[in-house]
């Protein structure tokens, strides 16, 4: 369940997401903290976010947090839910597709008007 | 395909962690003993889950619904006038970054073994984290929007 197998893998993409959040996030606390300079200073800096790859990448970053929290739920599960050793593989499943069945949708909308307008 | 044996399920493979509490009556990881630890562990949980509402809620509104090509000066100006929205922000800065510093905190320990540098790394960490919670919670509390007379 663990060393080598599907738990270690979630394990090491929960700590990546999460370092990847946490340093967009101080990026985003910087960015955001321009809007009390006023209007021009906020919207100039906006067109950096406008560029098709930081489309791309702003579809990644929603993709960690889904991942993130998905995997969260589990984790949390697995930690308070006494049958849920029993079912781990079921859930590891259930936290892979929910997350594609989410972000998947969530691409197509996020990059449509980006590549397809 | 490696089948998951039933018998190594409750095994943990780090030794310490194997005689710590909890590990083999629910089959998650051990829960700290320490006190603050402990603290720590439930609320990355506890945190967790308000952040499951806060963070999805958020990227909802701002990245598929709306998105950076709406997203202006205006577009902030007109959200935070209501003070649901304002509180609604500040919840998900402090609630995101606490969890976050938390989670770097860990990773600190986790792989930082020099005392020194660990002291170092954790001091810098939260000088910077409480740092940027001062300066969101600042924007998000102190904003007042400017007259756009000539905001086309």
């Amino acid at each position: 369940m663990y060393r080598g197998q599907s738990g270690m893998w979630l394990w090491i993409l929960h700590r990546l997401t999460g370092v990847g959040i946490l340093g967009f996030l101080f990026l985003h606390i910087a960015d955001t903290y321009l809007v009390g300079f006023g209007a021009t200073y906020y919207n100039e800096l906006l067109f950096l976010y406008k560029n098709p790859p930081f489309r791309v990448l702003e579809w990644l970053l929603v993709g960690a947090v889904l991942y993130h929290g998905f995997n969260g739920v589990r984790v949390i599960l697995m930690d308070f839910w006494d049958k849920a050793v029993d079912h781990h593989k079921t859930l590891v499943q259930i936290t892979v597709v929910a997350f594609f069945l989410v972000w998947l949708p969530a691409g197509f909308f996020m990059l449509k008007p980006v590549f397809f307008s | 395909m490696s089948t998951e044996i039933k018998t190594t399920q409750h095994i943990h493979p780090d030794p310490v962690a194997r005689t710590t509490r909890r590990w083999t009556r629910s089959g998650g990881r051990p829960r700290p003993s320490s006190n603050f630890e402990l603290f720590s562990w439930y609320f990355f949980r506890i945190s967790g889950i308000l952040l499951l509402f806060f963070a999805l809620i958020h990227l909802l509104i701002m990245h598929l619904l709306n998105n950076v090509d709406v997203i202006t000066y205006q577009f902030i100006a007109d959200r935070w006038a209501s003070p649901l929205w304002r509180t609604f922000d500040l919840l998900l800065l402090v609630l995101a970054l606490t969890h976050g510093l938390n989670g770097a905190r860990v990773l600190i320990y986790d792989y930082v073994h020099s005392r020194g540098w660990r002291t170092f790394a954790v001091s810098a960490l939260y000088t910077v984290g409480i740092l940027f919670i001062l300066l969101g919670a600042q924007v998000i509390l102190t904003f007042q929007p400017q007259i756009q007379s000539v905001a086309k």
